[in-house]
This record gives C-alpha cells, structure tokens and sequence, in this order.
C-alpha cells in the first residue's frame, strides 16, 4: 500500500478491495461492547482542518482512537494560521514533532499533494477545495456494496453542484474503478467546464435533464444528491433555490417515481443537507435513504484507511 | 452485517521438495483424538465454544465442532477470531486485509473457548488471540488445540491439545493444506532445511 492518500485516483481496485474488506472487520468492531484496538497504539495523528467539518473530522478522531492512536485536532481558527502563518510552515512544525499521519482538510485545490511534498508523515485528503475527498468515495463505495453486493454493472446517479463538489469528482474515480456505471447530472450553470472529455476519459455519462435520466432506459441503483454548496458559490449559479428545487432537487414526486421503477433505489447525501433545496425531508427520511448508514461506513472505512498507512512496514520516505 | 466481500484465501503452491509428515486420514485420525481429549479434559461439552483463528485454524476449527457434536449429540458453537489487528509484528511485514471475526451467539462470557490452530511455532499468535478474546468477553478458561506443535517458542504459551509434536529447524517450512480451504487434499508437509 502507499504512503499517502491525497486522491481517489491513485487506488487501484485491489487497493479499493482492499480497504473495503478490512472495513467490514472494523465495522464489527463497531458493534462491540469495547471498540478499542491496539493496531495503532504509540501513533500519532494530526486531524488538520482549515475548513470546517462535523462528520470528517470527528470520524477521522474516533477512528484513530478505537485504533489506539493519539489523536489531536487543529483548525484554522485557534492555530498559527490566524496569525499569518503560511500553510508551508505550519505543516513543517507539526512535521517537526514527528507526527505519524496528517489528516488535512483545506479550502485550496491541490494543498494534500503540496503537504505530501513537504512532509515525512502520511497525508489523507479529508477535502480539498473543489478537488477531491478519497475516504468519501471510499465509504459511499461501502455503502453502496453492503446494499448492492458488487458493483460491476450498477447505475449511480449523482445530482447536483458538480463545479464544487470533491465528493463527484472522488466518487466518479471510486466507482467506474470498481465497475460501476456512473450518470452526473447538473444545470448547465453548475456542470464543470470541459466535463465532456473528462467524462469520455473516465467512462462516465452526463445530463442535464434529471428528470429525464430517472426515467432513462437505465433504472437508477441509487441516486446521490450533492449539496449545494453556498459558501463556495460567489456568482448566480441560479436564479432561486425554489427554481433549484424544482428542476434538481429530490423532491417527494421524484422518490415516488424513483421507487415506482425500483423499490430497493439507494438515496445517498454526503451531508450536511440543506433540506427543501437539494433533498427534500421526505427524501432523506425515507426508508430507501442510507445517509445515517454513510455515516456509520465512515468510521469503518476511515479505521480501515489509517490501518493501511499506518500499521504495515515501514516506508522509505 | 456488511458484506462487502473478503479476498479470496491465497494458498501459495505446495514445495516439491517436501517430505510429507500427515495425510488426510492421518490429520482426521488427530482431530478425532483431539475432539475426545477436549470432552474429557472438559468432563462433557458444556459451555464450550470453538475459535479458529484464521485462515486454516477456522476450517479445523470446524471439523473438531462437527466431530465433537457427533460424539455428544448437540450442536457445539464455532467461529472465528481474526488476530491481525493485535499482532506485534504489524511494522515488520506488508498489510493485509484482517479476516472475519465471528462470535457465536451465546458470546464467550463465562464459556470454555477453544482455540484452534493450524500450526504452534513462535507463539506470538495466540498471545495476540488471547488479546482479542480479552476485548470481545471474559471466557471461564481457554484452552490451546493445534493440529502441529513444531516447537521453538518465543512466549510462555503451550498447546492444550496437540494433533502432532513436529521437531523442526528453524529454516525448515511447515506447510498445511486443507481441502476446504485450498481445494486440494488434506496434507502436512514440511520442507526446506539444510541437508534433507
């Protein structure tokens, strides 16, 4: 296995397997009376997080510590970046205290693979700008066997602000990786420049219409809405939330005729949701919904993550 | 329960230049032994649960359960106990994905564990199994039974019930394979080794 996790696309689907079995064991673990393993006793991981999170970071904690680990939390606010400190530096003086993992989280596009470049310790992008979130796709892949068994051959549709979103851009890598058939659907105002090619590199279809592709010839396994994102949106992405809603949210007639066509159909949301703009209550409460399941496939993913970095030989750095 | 699945089991080939020690009729005629050794050494079959720690250890593991409930007439409780994540030598070898750990349902609290074993060489094993049964209950008594002791222990730890004492070199290879787990016949080899 390799040192680093910065992006989705350096897994291959051995790896991907992997990852994923030693998950279903750490999973168990999550049932037990003491969740508590020696693997990574003696170990030391920064969660580094220049972005806010409530999921990411607090599984990435748990996960550390049920492995025995020492685990220590940092963010923007109340760390040296508030007083100027450059990313550089600050990841060099905690480098410097011979720490054994950086888990980082960061506003900028490519700031995991600079760290990787200037770091002894393992990196794992929790989220970079707008690039990518590896261990995301890696636990919606979970999700997505534990109800699907394998993926070879399913349809997951993905729907909503693909410009910002690092979860599409991982999760597109992750699943045609493990054979599954993946459909993005956005507005045209959120569909990245240049997709086409990307798509047709990749293996992957586009839409506009999300209607349309619900009702495709190719019946949907499970649909993923991503969330709005807001505070990444300076222009008018469009022109009401209402007018989102209604052309791109997963509202209540959507689930019905979802379910119509295919009663099992998995309704995903990496969270946190805005509800009554890209999924509507009914949606994520419904029994077709697995986003608490995402959740809980966290913790058993990233525990399996750190194992695999972590624990096996020593590296040359 | 998940089930996103397991790698398959990967034997390596059997050495063409090994010696076999045990057949199949041998190996069955060592784990009947064993079942009985059990029952006495237990005065019956109560509370007792069958571990095998993977990978083979679970397939013997199941043969002794199948055999001791054919001398008591009731089913006896098997699972598995996967030991990858106690291990003390995680840094010193490649990663691999740990296997299931299955507990029966009675739980092991208060139970006769029998751990089973392919084969007893360090010990490092059992001391890391013995670790994992700690975090998952507190069994009544635990109790050793592998199929091959071939010596040469680095821990205080011994085998209650043993299929075969090996005595073997350091440099020689104990090689098990079992049909349920390889797909080719019950055999213990052993190979390698100086001058054989």
């Amino acid at each position: 296995m390799r040192k680093h996790l910065v992006s989705s696309a350096d897994l291959t689907r051995a790896d991907i397997e992997s990852i994923l079995a030693t998950a279903a064991s750490m999973h168990d673990v999550q049932r037990r009376e003491v969740k508590k393993l020696p693997t990574l006793r003696g170990r030391t991981i920064i969660n580094f997080f220049f972005e806010d999170s409530t999921r990411t970071r607090s599984s990435f904690e748990i996960a550390g510590k049920w492995m025995s680990a020492d685990t220590i939390n940092l963010s923007a606010k109340g760390s040296s970046t508030s007083k100027g400190e450059s990313l550089r530096d600050s990841v060099q003086t905690i480098n410097a205290m011979a720490v054994d993992a950086l888990v980082i989280r960061h506003n900028q596009s490519g700031a995991c693979q600079q760290v990787a470049g200037w770091v002894d310790a393992s990196v794992i992008n929790a989220g970079d700008g707008t690039h990518e979130h590896p261990t995301q796709a890696l636990l919606d892949a979970y999700t997505l066997r534990s109800r699907l068994g394998d993926l070879d051959g399913k349809h997951v549709v993905i729907v909503g602000d693909l410009t910002h979103s690092r979860v599409f851009r991982s999760n597109v890598l992750t699943l045609t990786t493990l054979g599954a058939r993946v459909t993005v659907v956005a507005p045209p105002t959120l569909m990245p420049a240049g997709i086409a090619s990307w798509a047709e590199r990749d293996g992957f279809a586009t839409g506009w219409d999300l209607d349309a592709v619900l009702a495709g010839d190719d019946i949907p396994d499970a649909v993923m809405m991503l969330r709005v994102q807001r505070e990444r949106m300076s222009g008018g992405f469009f022109p009401t939330p209402r007018e989102y809603t209604v052309g791109y949210g997963l509202t209540r007639p959507r689930v019905e005729a979802l379910r119509a066509r295919n009663d099992d159909v998995l309704i995903m949301h990496p969270g946190p949701m805005n509800r009554g703009l890209e999924i509507s209550a009914d949606a994520a409460e419904s029994p077709n919904s697995v986003i608490l399941d995402q959740v809980s496939s966290g913790l058993a993913v990233r525990m399996a993550v750190l194992y695999h970095l972590l624990a096996g030989e020593e590296t040359a750095a | 329960m998940a089930t996103a699945g397991l790698p398959e089991p990967t034997s390596p080939p059997l050495d063409p230049a090994g010696k076999t020690v045990m057949g199949a009729s041998d190996i069955a005629r060592c784990l009947r032994r064993m079942a009985h050794e059990i029952l006495e050494r237990n005065k019956g079959a109560d509370d007792l649960v069958v571990l095998g720690i993977p990978s083979r250890g679970v397939e013997l593991g199941n043969r002794l359960a199948a055999m001791l409930e054919q001398v008591e007439g009731r089913g006896i409780p098997a699972g598995s106990l996967d030991i990858t994540m106690h291990r003390d030598d995680l840094r010193h070898q490649p990663t691999r994905a740990p296997m299931r750990t299955h507990i029966p349902p009675p739980g092991i609290d208060g139970k006769v564990v029998i751990l089973v074993d392919d084969v007893l060489y360090s010990g490092r094993t059992i001391r890391a199994a013995l670790d994992a049964l700690a975090d998952l209950g507190r069994p009544r008594a635990v109790r050793l039974a592998v199929l091959v002791d071939r010596g040469h222990r680095e821990l205080p730890i011994r085998a209650d019930h043993v299929g075969k004492n090996l005595p073997t070199s350091v440099s020689e290879k104990v090689q098990v394979r079992l049909v349920g787990h390889d797909g080719i016949d019950d055999v213990v080899n052993i190979a390698g080794g100086e001058s054989r």
